[in-house]
């Protein structure tokens, strides 16, 4: 059990964003009348987007576990373009942009330039999404990361290259219909047996800190970027962040599919040190995959003309291998 | 102009230029909703307000907000029958709040410190009569002192509380705390006579200069039921029985016992019957379990302490430490019917608890005050066809409970107050219910309910001690955290929490939110993720 949900507040529990009854440092810090909004108003994302709430969630615990002390570095993509339409920029924090898939390397350099500066007080966050993490930009990652290069990098994961049209990515899961992944065939959307897990990768490298968190765990991500920003070296954050237009959901539902994700089993949350599984937010409320898929139009092609169970079954198979792999389901107590 | 860098033709800016709120077709609002369980409170209280200050730990606060409605917190929290625990929302996640525990918990508070409330100066000049000090009498009596007013009870009885002390067994109503709180209402400035019947309420009201009357005599006469019967049985009421433990010496029953009704009062006999020392005491009902008039935890506890249940069954003689009993069964419509199979059982005494009706010979004269069915007809406030005396209570056609009464004294008291200024009582406007399905019951941490502990089964059939025991204080606070204050805001910080656009202001704490329409976009996340079903979306003109 991690530290956010040892708060055991009956009214609101450790999982609402605040919490009257509790001290003020206790809070998440989403529920600071005076946080940082690291991502200002008049941004164009879309209604609902899952993207520019999590990226305002992961920098602002960054600035108050840093004393505000963060420099982000972006990859090219959504979260870039629409909050920096020229001239304009939402960002309220040192924030540079330079390719789409050269943003690991660039925080490195950044991280190099402070510590020739000796500015050890100066944190160096850097960001994108699936497609500039995962796929584009994965070479100048794993360099970070095996360089244990004091970045923590971030990926908002939407599961597919949403700024350009909704394409596939290597995040995109098996099933999910995305402009190269068309729902026409016997195996509509995109297929089986391909893409990947950045944050297994990741583990791979055997670095200091990685973790799994989505949009609806607030405190859970909370915890897990102040857990990271205490340490140094290369840390990876690897956040599901549902897209309501890639995912054809509506735009109030974001943080509920995010939550349907999580408890259905197909995006195990965790936590890793030094390349072990060392902790896992175990599903509360139990849902079959079906709960999840159903409300996104990018798997309406598994449920009209007709209901394909079989697809169904081994989507929820997935999910069952999750919840065995990662321990996710809670224990029965004797 | 400043020199810009090569290319740069324009200045840096914030994208706050950028009024997003444009895009929207929808726009999110705070809502009030009625929780179900102030909706179902027949004394009106604002349950979720109290429960609010309660979960903070300030408990003076949480009784003070109780008291706005109901002068008798500490002897609700034992005697009610809290259909709010019924309607709450909770059930549908786990187990309804304790709310009555909770309830108790605070009304013990105030006795334990003595908190106390100040009375105004009866300054309006008007003098009303209150007829009865049970719960419909004094609620109405120190709303109507509240209210400014002054205010006499004439109580028949020689001690004060009606069927609170006449009806309820001590193990239900420890007598201490019912003093306590009749005597904090008295102690507002309400003058009490005790022994003082009223034989004709014109004439007292006449005689006395009041400007108005409550009367609030309650039910109190055993209804009776003709029994074949033979010189040496013996019958009771259980009015009789109940109101005569309050005397010197208890009842005289024998070791069998049987109780010939199904409702609350017959529990009530059955369970004295057992304290008394009856070996067997039996509750014959004509009817089953499920059908019974009497609450379903009377039910059981009665059974706990060994009282037995005949179903389906009617007394049709008694004498001789024997009834003979005749087995009923249902027809179509539920309704029993005789099946000619008798059995015989042992019983030194009967005690009928068939029913109880008003005393109404005091209001024999009133013109155009209506009787019906052995119930005062009343108004919706709660007057009768003759202006300017108002009734309530187990007398009126009403559910009755204590604190069915305790609502009807406040809402009396409401009506005479504007009786006598002269204007009418207007109550506001509803909200809409909160319904379940509003709610967001992800954000509310799993806690099951607290069990209020009961005194042993030994003592519980030996003694008159109370069963039903109070929650201590860390307990108390926990079942008050259950609360999920539904349909109302209790500033959890969601919706602020997860706005994309950082539309949503926090104004501070007690003062909610506020939403910054230059910037919402109208995605509707914050109404989805509310836990309390405190906003609603609705369409831009």
């Amino acid at each position: 059990m991690n530290a956010a949900q040892q708060v055991k507040f009956y009214q609101v529990g450790s999982l609402a964003a605040g919490n009257r009854l509790l001290a003020p440092e206790l809070r998440s810090d989403q529920s600071d009348p005076d946080r940082s909004n690291a991502l200002t108003c008049g941004h164009r994302a879309c209604q609902g987007c899952g993207e520019a709430l999590g990226a305002r969630y992961v920098l602002d615990a960054a600035q108050r576990a840093s004393g505000g002390n963060v420099i982000a570095v972006n990859a090219t993509g959504c979260l870039e373009v629409f909050s920096t339409p020229y001239p304009e920029t939402s960002w309220q924090l040192p924030w540079l942009h330079s390719l789409f898939g050269n943003a690991p390397a660039v925080a490195s350099g950044v991280a190099a330039a402070l510590r020739a500066k000796g500015r050890t007080d100066v944190r160096v966050v850097g960001q994108g999404g699936d497609g500039g993490t995962v796929d584009i930009g994965l070479g100048c990652l794993s360099g970070m990361f095996e360089r244990n290069d004091d970045v923590l990098y971030v990926c908002y994961d939407n599961e597919a290259y949403m700024n350009t049209g909704v394409q596939r990515s290597g995040a995109t899961p098996p099933t999910a219909r995305t402009a190269t992944t068309q729902a026409v065939g016997d195996a509509p959307g995109a297929p089986f047996g391909q893409g990947k897990s950045l944050p297994l990768i990741a583990m791979a490298h055997e670095i200091p800190y990685v973790a799994t968190a989505t949009v609806a765990g607030l405190r859970d991500l909370e915890a897990k970027v102040h857990r990271a920003m205490g340490m140094r070296g290369a840390r990876y954050l690897h956040v599901l962040v549902p897209c309501p237009l890639g995912w054809g959901t509506p735009s109030h539902d974001t943080v509920r599919i995010a939550r349907l994700a999580e408890q259905s089993g197909l995006f195990p949350v965790f936590e890793a040190l030094d390349g072990e599984v060392t902790a896992v937010t175990k599903i509360r409320r139990r849902v079959p995959v079906e709960e999840y898929l159903r409300p996104q139009k990018r798997y309406a092609h598994l449920f009209t003309p007709e209901v394909r169970t079989d697809v169904i079954a081994r989507l929820q198979r997935a999910a069952d291998r999750n919840i065995a792999r990662f321990e996710l389901a809670e224990e029965v107590l004797p | 102009m400043k020199e810009k860098p090569f290319a740069i033709t324009l200045d840096v800016g914030s994208s706050l230029a950028n009024r997003t709120g444009a895009w929207r077709t929808e726009r999110p609002e705070y809502v009030h909703r009625l929780p179900p369980c102030n909706g179902a409170c027949p004394a009106g209280e604002n349950i979720q307000q109290w429960l609010f200050h309660a979960e903070s730990g300030d408990y003076e606060s949480a009784w003070r907000e109780l008291m706005r409605d109901n002068p008798l917190p500490a002897v609700m929290g034992r005697i009610c029958y809290h259909p709010c625990e019924a309607a709450c929302n909770r059930v549908q996640v786990d187990d309804a709040v304790g709310i009555n525990a909770v309830e108790c918990f605070l009304g013990d508070e105030a006795i334990r410190h003595g908190w106390t409330l100040e009375a105004p100066q009866a300054t309006s000049g008007k003098r009303v009569l209150v007829i009865g000090s049970g719960p419909a009498g004094l609620s109405a009596a120190y709303h109507l002192r509240l209210l400014g007013h002054e205010v006499t009870i004439r109580e028949a009885q020689d001690r004060p509380g009606g069927m609170m002390r006449y009806g309820i067994p001590r193990y239900r109503l420890p007598r201490e705390v019912l003093e306590a709180e009749i005597d904090r209402v008295l102690a507002l400035g309400i003058a009490l006579e005790l022994g003082a019947r009223v034989d004709d309420v014109l004439a007292a009201q006449r005689d006395g200069g009041f400007d108005a009357v409550f009367l609030a005599v309650g039910a109190g006469i055993g209804r009776r039921a003709y029994i074949p019967a033979g010189d040496s049985a013996r019958i009771l009421d259980a009015v009789t029985l109940l109101g005569g433990m309050e005397g010197e010496g208890p009842p005289l029953l024998g070791r069998k016992v049987a109780v010939y009704g199904g409702g609350n009062t017959a529990m009530d006999a059955a369970r004295t019957a057992r304290r008394l020392g009856a070996t067997d005491a039996v509750v014959v009902y004509r009817r089953t379990r499920d059908r019974m008039p009497a609450h379903d935890e009377e039910v059981t506890e009665a059974l706990e302490e060994g009282v037995r249940m005949k179903w389906l069954s009617t007394i049709k003689h008694a004498d001789g430490g024997r009834i003979t009993i005749e087995r009923m069964e249902l027809d179509e419509t539920g309704f029993p019917q005789p099946t000619g199979e008798f059995e015989e059982l042992d019983a030194d005494t009967v005690v009928l608890a068939l029913g109880q009706d008003s005393d109404l010979s005091l209001v024999e004269d009133v013109p155009d005050l209506a009787v019906d069915h052995g119930t005062v007809q009343v108004a919706d406030g709660l007057m009768t066809g003759h202006p300017g005396v108002f009734a309530g209570g187990d007398m009126v056609p009403a559910e009755r409970t204590a604190t069915v009464a305790v609502g009807h004294g406040k809402k009396a008291a409401r009506h005479i107050d504007a009786y006598l200024r002269g204007t009418s009582y207007r109550p506001g406007p509803k909200h809409d219910p909160a319904a379940f399905d509003r709610l967001n019951t992800w954000y509310y941490a799993d806690a099951p309910a607290s069990v209020r502990p009961r005194l042993e089964l030994a003592r519980r059939v030996s003694t008159f001690d109370e069963v039903v025991q109070g929650l201590d204080e860390s307990t108390a606070l926990f079942e008050a955290r259950r609360c999920m204050s539904c349909g109302n805001c209790f500033e959890c910080d969601n919706c602020y929490g997860v706005c994309p656009d950082n539309a949503i202001t926090k104004l501070g704490p007690g003062k909610g939110f506020a939403i910054d329409l230059d910037y919402c976009k109208g995605c509707g996340l914050c109404v989805a993720e509310c836990p309390s079903g405190a906003m609603d979306m609705i369409p831009e003109e």
